[in-house]
């Protein structure tokens, strides 16, 4: 047996039977990474030395397991923009190339007090600024389905790395749908949780009232597990909420019985692939077969998402992205002439041009004269997209479609034109905007051989209807036990 | 052409909480350059800010105290631009919607009362210190400052002279000190001030073209800068030129606002509210608990003074001028409540001046004084009762400062106790007139200056205690005696 091929659930089964050790799963889980990665590409830091000192450690204290704590001996991989206490962090971006943070995320906290082990940093869009992984500063990784394609962004180095069987899960960050693109094109699970369900402190912020730490994994009982370690309160993350985190294992496998889906007609547009568009309504049939009612909704504001979204995001980037100044930590120009020179230069330097675009639009849009057209507008159109959600809730427990308009799409595709890049974004950014929960489970493949994955969208803080819905369409389907041959 | 002045004050003033206002770094002054700092008020990737309570507290504190509306809801704003020690690249204010609006401080020039209207306070951060090395072409930065809180508070452009911007802001200062959020000492940096000046024709209502004077670090400097611009102003507008509006810096050196010569464009600071902090929501219960547990404020105790104390407006003016002045003032009078004027005297005249010599009033709270309240009152009872003379006094009230001591003691030991006896004091009279029957003939005959001779020799006589009222009619009942009485 390929320990690397192990979920979460089945290694913590095995190791807790003593029937595997942490160290060899994590061994096996850095001989995948050696052989695959230099096609793959989703590492930008492995972490080998630290890792297999967890994992033996991990050992120790799954001497006991009664008291091992609940991802004991777990290999991680943990997407650049989450700081880990040590270990280079990059946000793939080359400002911060160099950049060693002195303090661990609180997500990354949480791994550790469950005991989990972190294998390495994988690549992402810079700044989480993307929806394939070509904005990476690095490199771009690969979709392990066809080394050709995109993995989707800006989690694209958690989803290839999952996909790839590099690591068994991995945490991701959701903004505008950079969790559930790369799950989908990847053919992995992917969840955003509620806003405020997870704690930011120590992920480099993108855009703070949209950014959301996720899991990526192989299965959705995976996916409830690790949401179940980094969900909570933070006292430092004055937006995470301070509500009580339910089990969510609990719930998995209640089935779907009386589940109203709501299914709105806004989502399924032309211009959409064909075997996307088919095989998510097989979903959707599977699942009224199971004993779900689809429910037609509206969504009439969906058509203003993206503009949305893109005034939003990049006004709060805009701010966020300041600090990137060369003065306490990262790049610095050398040998410029005065203050003014050092900022420019430095940021010239360090910020990739996707970057260096959302800067420009975000400070344009909170400029003077432009802020009440923009940004003031934007805000309230974004109120009418949440309650847009909200009042379909009431009429359906769970929202269905699909996660792109298109499977994975070629490098380079749509690097020339920004635009039609955002577009991929189309059916996952307004979950941002609205703050509700979202996974991504997949649901088919195309003629390509490309995966093709189903969203569900749920009500505030109702992870655990959205995970057993998911978890129902799995165990009913096989599309999560293929992989790709790498 | 007759013109006046129109002034509005904007004060900065530093808050006593022990911790910083988004982090919990310590505020102590003194510490090595950026000891007290962590990833939060450096502005480290990742971090987030959380509100300390103790702010909002002082910050009602001050709103209450000055009359102002506290509004239930107030929201945080990032206030964006580049600069070295503005770590995170903005700064986290209020702009749309401050904590406090609309209240006023009463104050007193001369014999006049004025109201000065205060448009609003907020809470801000503030930012790291710069120092400029003359000598090297680098700039250091020192972030202990940054994060320490601030309150804004800005005035109404009521003022019309120097002196009525000097009494607001001395006002405004005791104010703030009373109700003990800031220590108020413009020399240190914790209460700072700049000016908006303008000038417009005498019964004219529009406002004249105004301008902003910065770098005024003392009261009598924003006094004398204010006066210096006055008249550059209008020595401009009668020369036929135009006021630009512009900041300008007072040299104090040179007694002179200047153009700031770094030639900057209005700044565009992008304010947006910040989506990292939740609005401020304050109930009307924590304004009321916060009202109640305010001290006596310096109007109200100086009123209470001249009604209860029967003391000149001058005198209630300067006990009240500062809290632990009054305090102790009213601990003497506590302790000896017969002569509260004499009182007065005492604390005006010699408490206060030594507080002053040995810059005792440095400190928020003076904790030392030259002696306790209980012994001052003791000796204003021992002058009042006769026991000792006024000139005695002075030398015990020194002897108390120096040695702790009660007055009562330092009398017995030193035999000071006023000599009142007739007989005694008729025994000593006698004694210097008949060594001295040339000048008792002197003043018989005329000169009644010799009066002040024959005190001082029965003083000499009696080492000084002889009780100066006393001796003074028992003198001049002797000299009054005919030669053929003796």
């Amino acid at each position: 047996m390929d320990l690397f091929r192990l979920t979460i659930h089945d290694a913590t089964n095995l190791l807790r039977q003593h029937t595997i050790r942490a160290q060899d799963l994590t061994q096996a889980v850095l001989a995948r990474i050696r052989a695959t990665d230099p096609a793959v590409r989703a590492y930008l830091t492995v972490c080998a030395d630290d890792a297999i000192a967890q994992a033996a450690l991990a050992d120790q204290h799954l001497q006991t397991p009664e008291s091992a704590p609940p991802l004991c001996g777990i290999p991680i991989a943990v997407k650049d923009v989450i700081l880990t206490k040590g270990i280079r962090s990059t946000a793939g971006s080359k400002i911060l190339a160099d950049f060693v943070p002195p303090y661990d995320a609180t997500v990354i906290q949480r791994l550790k007090a469950a005991g989990a082990v972190i294998i390495g940093k994988v690549n992402c869009d810079e700044f989480a600024m993307g929806s394939s992984n070509e904005n990476s500063a690095f490199f771009p990784t690969r979709n392990p389905w066809n080394l050709a394609q995109v993995p989707g962004g800006s989690s694209g180095g958690s989803a290839a790395a999952v996909a790839a069987d590099q690591a068994p899960a991995a945490l991701g960050t959701d903004t505008g749908g950079s969790i559930r693109l790369p799950a989908a094109f990847c053919g992995v699970t992917g969840m955003k949780p509620t806003y405020g369900r997870v704690s930011r402190y120590g992920v480099v912020a993108y855009a703070s009232s949209l950014d959301q730490v996720g899991p990526v994994t192989k299965d959705v009982r995976d996916c409830a597990l690790l949401l179940q370690t980094i969900a909570g309160h933070d006292p430092r993350d004055s937006t995470s909420v301070n509500l009580p985190v339910p089990d969510y294992t609990a719930t998995l496998t209640q089935g779907v019985t009386g589940l109203r889906i709501g299914v709105p007609k806004e989502y399924f547009v032309e211009g959409m692939q064909p075997e996307v568009e088919s095989a998510v309504r097989a979903s959707l049939a599977e699942l009224t077969a199971l004993g779900a009612q689809a429910v037609p909704i509206a969504l009439p504001h969906t058509a203003y998402a993206v503009a949305t979204y893109y005034i939003i995001a990049t006004a709060e980037a805009s701010s966020n992205l300041a600090r990137y100044d060369g003065v306490r930590y990262g790049h610095r120009a050398a040998h410029s002439d005065g203050l003014t020179a050092m900022y420019e230069q430095t940021r010239a330097e360090g910020f990739g041009p996707e970057v260096k675009r959302r800067i420009l639009l975000g400070t344009y849009v909170l400029s003077a004269g432009y802020y009440d057209a923009y940004y003031l507008k934007a805000q309230k159109v974004r109120t009418l997209i949440r309650q847009d959600f909200l009042q379909a809730l009431q009429d359906c427990d769970v929202i269905a479609t699909p996660v792109a308009p298109t499977t994975a799409f070629a490098l380079g595709d749509k690097t020339t034109d920004p635009l039609t890049m955002y577009l991929s974004d189309i059916f996952t950014i307004a979950a941002n905007l609205a703050g509700l929960p979202g996974i991504a489970v997949p649901c088919g493949f195309d003629t390509q051989g490309l995966p093709i994955s189903l969203q569900l969208l749920g009500k505030p803080f109702d992870e655990a209807t959205l995970l057993r819905a998911a978890y129902s369409h799995e165990q009913h389907t096989t599309w999560h036990t293929r992989r790709p041959s790498l | 052409m007759e013109y006046e002045a129109v002034i509005g004050l904007e004060v900065h003033a530093q808050l006593l909480t022990r911790s910083k206002i988004f982090c919990g770094c310590a505020t102590s002054f003194g510490a090595p350059p950026n000891h007290n700092t962590c990833p939060v008020c450096m502005g480290m990737p990742g971090v987030l800010p959380v509100l300390n309570q103790c702010v909002v507290e002082f910050a009602m504190r001050a709103a209450v105290a000055t009359r102002c509306q506290i509004a239930p809801y107030s929201r945080w704003a990032r206030k964006n631009y580049f600069y070295p020690d503005l770590p995170k690249g903005y700064q986290i204010s209020m702009y749309e919607l401050p904590i406090a609006q609309h209240g006023h401080i009463d104050v007193t020039i001369g014999d006049q009362h004025k109201r000065i209207g205060l448009t609003r306070i907020h809470m801000e951060e503030d930012a790291g210190k710069s120092i400029h090395d003359p000598h090297s072409e680098a700039s250091l930065v020192d972030l202990n400052r940054a994060g320490v809180p601030l309150l804004e508070i800005v005035s109404e452009p009521d003022m019309r002279s120097p002196e009525e911007a000097g009494a607001y802001l001395r006002s405004l200062r005791t104010i703030l000190q009373y109700v003990e959020v800031c220590d108020g000492n413009m020399e240190e940096g914790s209460l700072r001030c700049d000016a908006n000046v303008s000038i417009r024709p005498r019964g004219s209502r529009p406002f004249g073209t105004k301008v902003e004077i910065k770098n005024m670090n003392s009261f009598r400097a924003v006094e004398k800068a204010i006066h210096y611009e006055i008249r550059r102003q209008q020595e401009t507008l009668a020369s036929g030129g135009t006021i630009v509006q512009e900041t300008r810096l007072w040299d104090a050196d040179r007694e002179v606002t200047r153009s700031m010569r770094s030639k900057e464009h209005a700044h565009d600071y992008r304010y947006f509210p910040d989506p990292d902090l939740l609005p401020l929501v304050i109930s009307e219960d924590w304004i009321r608990q916060v009202s109640t547990s305010l001290p006596e404020l310096p109007i109200a105790r100086r009123d209470r003074f001249v009604r209860d104390y029967g003391l000149p407006a001058y005198d209630a003016e300067v006990l009240t001028a500062r809290k632990d002045v009054a305090e102790y003032y009213e601990a003497a009078v506590r302790a000896y409540p017969a002569a509260p004027k004499a009182m007065s005297n005492w604390v005006m005249d010699s408490v206060l001046r030594l507080i002053k010599d040995e810059k005792l009033d440095a400190a928020l709270t003076i904790t030392t004084w030259p002696c306790p309240p209980e012994h001052l009152g003791a000796l204003v009872r021992m002058i009042q009762d006769g026991t000792i003379s006024g000139k005695i006094a002075k030398s015990i009230f020194a002897q108390m400062c120096a040695s702790g001591k009660a007055p009562g003691v330092i009398m017995t030991e030193q035999e000071l106790v006023q000599v009142s006896d007739t007989n005694a004091l008729l025994t000593l009279i006698d004694h210097v007139l008949a060594a001295a029957p040339d000048k008792v003939a002197e003043y018989r005959a005329g000169r009644e200056k010799l009066m002040g001779f024959f005190v001082g020799q029965v003083m000499k006589a009696s080492q000084g205690k002889a009780n100066p009222q006393l001796l003074h009619m028992l003198l001049q009942q002797r000299l009054a005696v005919d030669d053929h009485t003796e």
